[in-house]
């Protein structure tokens, strides 16, 4: 059961992650990797409400298994997001390369900051 | 189709460059198979490996720093050498590596640490993935390339 809600959400989170990335990629002419900073940084967030809703007795253990584990898993990515830092770096974009690396990690961390004391609030 | 015309760049250029949705579909089936199969090796090894409140994170570590050195091997192969199928990149790069590696967990386990009174280790945690992971994609795809190119005539 519990394997088969993991599976459930990464099989729409990493489509998700997939065809986000498209639609904003297609939308800016900049070598900045928009698409991975987004789903990034919108998985922090509802990572981080998953887990204060969690924490406040307000989501199931199976819930979380599939939101969590499976939806915002799947929806962000470590390995693309170091590939296309890499990238940045190897073709001259440096300072983009310490952007990305600078704003996911603000961002992300700031995100899962909001996304917890949201659920804290909400669910307190 | 249009002819090309360098001063349309800036036009709205989404209808030519994406293909139709019968293209697309067997790209988001691969990507959902693939993330299952990567969320499922994250799931397990995070069985296997279970870190404690205050603990650091030893099993997401490990995933996105095997993840990141797994995808510069497979980049250079599949970018430089091999011209694979056109579903391969979507099934293994986005879809198993993707759903294998995690930036969700990465950033609400560090959340945890520094809100539960352990932010030496959240900081930890935080900089150690970033260095590890970068380099082990740097190494990876600097690897792969030397032992390639030694391979070519």
């Amino acid at each position: 059961m519990n394997w088969l809600l993991v599976i459930a959400g990464a099989v729409v989170g990493a489509p998700l992650r997939y065809l986000t990335d498209r639609a904003v990629q297609s939308r800016h002419d900049s070598v900045f990797p928009w698409g991975t900073f987004l789903v990034n940084v919108s998985g922090c967030l509802i990572l981080g409400l998953v887990t204060g809703a969690a924490a406040q007795g307000a989501l199931s253990s199976h819930l979380q298994l599939l939101l969590g584990t499976g939806l915002c898993g799947a929806l962000t990515t470590y390995s693309t997001f170091s590939y296309e830092t890499l990238r940045l770096a190897e073709t001259g974009a440096g300072l983009y390369a310490v952007a990305n690396i600078a704003g996911s990690v603000t961002a992300g961390l700031g995100a899962a900051f909001v996304g917890v004391s949201l659920a804290q609030a909400v669910w307190s | 189709m249009t002819a090309p015309n360098t001063e349309s760049l800036r036009a709205p250029v989404r209808a030519p460059r994406q293909p139709a949705w019968r293209t697309q579909a067997p790209v988001v089936a691969v990507v959902a198979l693939g993330g299952a199969i990567g969320a499922t090796a994250r799931y397990a090894a995070s069985l296997w490996w279970p870190s404690g409140p205050g603990g650091f994170p030893w099993a997401t570590f490990w995933i996105n720093v095997v993840g990141c050195a797994v995808i510069g091997v497979f980049m250079v192969v599949i970018t430089e050498v091999w011209a694979a199928h056109r579903l391969v990149r979507p099934f293994f790069g986005t879809g198993v590596l993707g759903g294998f590696t995690t930036f969700s967990t990465y950033a609400v386990d560090i959340q945890k640490q520094l809100d539960s009174g352990h932010p030496r280790v959240g900081l930890a945690y935080l900089a150690a993935t970033l260095v590890a992971a970068l380099t082990a994609v740097w190494l990876a795809a600097t690897a792969t390339r030397r032992v390639l190119k030694v391979r070519q005539p």
